[in-house]
């Protein structure tokens, strides 16, 4: 794997440190006009999501982390572990709770950690039926998707209709014409 | 920004005329670098066929400004551009700005002095200073840290980092009581300085006296002034060495340092010793980076709001 120099540093660089992959959150150049110069950097250790900050002699290097984001479906939750696709190749991980919630990355191949794409597509299969006339505005009712997962919906969606929900809040945005 | 930076420097202009300091002009190009291990410096060809010479862009007008001095130019200023390689982020770019001044006759504290007159007039209007702050490196390293940054205590320097998150220091710093001080000082003690007021930290220790006079009463500490705002590093000026022996031998210890951390090689300036030798008047002098005033001034984040067009666009 590649090593990167101090100069190199850069958000979202993933590097080797401590024998724990780190992404680089913020990088910043400390010089005084007559001394030695460092870079003074926030990371954040991806197996513990702990931020840290750590200063660098100007010029030092740190081995890159052989960390890569992979698309993946998923699958089930089989109450302990999270299951999840790679789609071409059928290949199957599962994460443990605490992997779900950050950016996804693969490392040594193991999930280090999950982020759902910001906007999903997903049928309903289970709501109320609703009333003619109502519009978006107003109480809405709960849906179930086909994941199991429940969000709110305005009373003129129906069942097995496709919605596209926001993943970050957890709500609907609009109807999917198929 | 394009008005404020013309508005700042007929402010300088108008300053050093009325003190009757004659404003000047060197070339950014020389035969000699500076021997500084922490600068890196530019290099050009010089292409005067058959010959051949290698150039370099000055880290910053000292050399050939000290050669004026000793020609007997009396007390001079200088606005120009400086160039220092590798150094970008924040608050560096590769090419910057400096203002540049030397006063014959004046030892440190008056320079100071003047220091504190020319950025109240440069500020006046922009932004209200708090009264400006004057400490000695020692005093201000000691209350922040509890160290005493001129006696290297190898147990004490690591015990603080340790105590203070900073466990890397010990195998960045190793026994360098230098580099301790610049670590300490830039992550613990800078960022702290001049909360809105003009700070000056003088009497640096010995160890880091670049040009500077050792001090003439305490040989641990060198007449050399630091000025800060906002924890932003404005300005370093000295109370100028002007014993040719004595910068021949620094310049030759620097060369060595730089041989051993395998830096391009430098060139000793032998004008500047001839100057030396010819004799430098008694003065003193400092350089202002113009691009972070401008940044406090303005109230920018970064040296980029306050450049045209930064070396990433350049």
């Amino acid at each position: 794997m590649a090593s990167y120099s101090t100069n190199e540093f850069k958000a979202g660089l993933k590097v080797m440190l401590d024998n724990d992959p780190c992404a680089i959150i913020e990088n910043e150049f400390v010089k005084p006009g007559k001394g030695q110069a460092f870079n003074r950097v926030k990371i954040r250790n991806l197996k513990t999501g702990r931020v840290i900050e750590r200063t660098f002699k100007s010029g030092d290097s740190l081995e890159g982390a052989d960390v890569v984001d992979v698309a993946m479906q998923y699958l089930y939750n089989d109450g302990q572990f999270r299951h999840f696709m790679v789609p071409d190749t059928f290949e199957q991980y599962q994460c443990d709770e605490k992997a779900v919630g950050e950016a996804s990355n693969l490392w040594n191949d193991a999930p280090l950690s999950v982020s759902p794409a910001n906007f999903v597509e997903l049928a309903i299969v289970e709501t109320d039926p609703g009333v003619r006339g109502d519009t978006s505005g107003g109480g809405g009712k709960p849906a179930t998707l086909e994941t199991g997962a429940v969000v709110r919906v305005p009373l003129f969606v129906q069942q097995g209709e496709v919605i596209k929900v926001d993943t970050r809040t957890g709500e609907y945005i609009s109807r999917v014409k198929e | 920004m394009l008005r404020l930076r013309a508005q700042v420097f007929n402010d300088i202009r108008q300053f050093f005329s009325a003190r009757a300091v004659l404003e000047v002009e060197t070339p950014l190009l020389s035969y000699s670098s500076i021997t500084d291990p922490q600068l890196d410096f530019f290099t050009t060809d010089y292409c005067l066929p058959p010959l051949q010479h290698t150039l370099f862009l000055q880290t910053s007008p000292e050399f050939a400004m000290k050669r004026l001095l000793a020609a007997g130019s009396g007390s001079i200023y200088q606005i120009c551009k400086a160039f220092r390689n590798g150094e970008a982020g924040r608050f560096h770019n590769p090419e910057f700005t400096l203002l540049e001044w030397y006063r014959v006759g004046f030892k440190l504290p008056q320079l100071m002095d003047e220091i504190a007159e020319l950025l109240g007039v440069l500020f006046n209007g922009h932004r209200a200073l708090n009264p400006t702050q004057r400490f000695s490196y020692q005093e201000i390293f000691r209350s922040y840290t509890g160290l005493n940054p001129l006696e290297f205590s190898y147990q004490d320097y690591c015990a603080y980092a340790q105590n203070n998150h900073k466990p890397e220091a010990v195998s960045i710093c190793g026994y360098d009581h230098a580099l301790w001080l610049d670590f300490i000082f830039s992550h613990n003690v800078q960022p702290q300085l001049g909360k809105n007021a003009v700070c000056m930290v003088y009497g640096y220790p010995a160890c880091q006296s670049s040009l500077a006079r050792i001090n003439e009463y305490n040989s641990q500490i060198t007449d050399r002034v630091e000025v800060f705002i906002n924890g932003i590093e404005l300005g370093n000026g000295y109370y100028e060495l002007t014993d040719p022996k004595e910068q021949c031998r620094r310049f030759d210890e620097e060369i060595a340092i730089r041989q051993i951390r395998k830096r391009p090689a430098s060139v000793k300036g032998k004008h500047l010793i001839a100057a030396l030798e010819a004799g430098l008047p008694e003065c003193s002098g400092i350089a202002i980076g113009l691009d972070r005033l401008l940044m406090l001034l303005a109230n920018s984040a970064s040296i980029d709001d306050v450049l045209n067009f930064p070396i990433q666009r350049a």
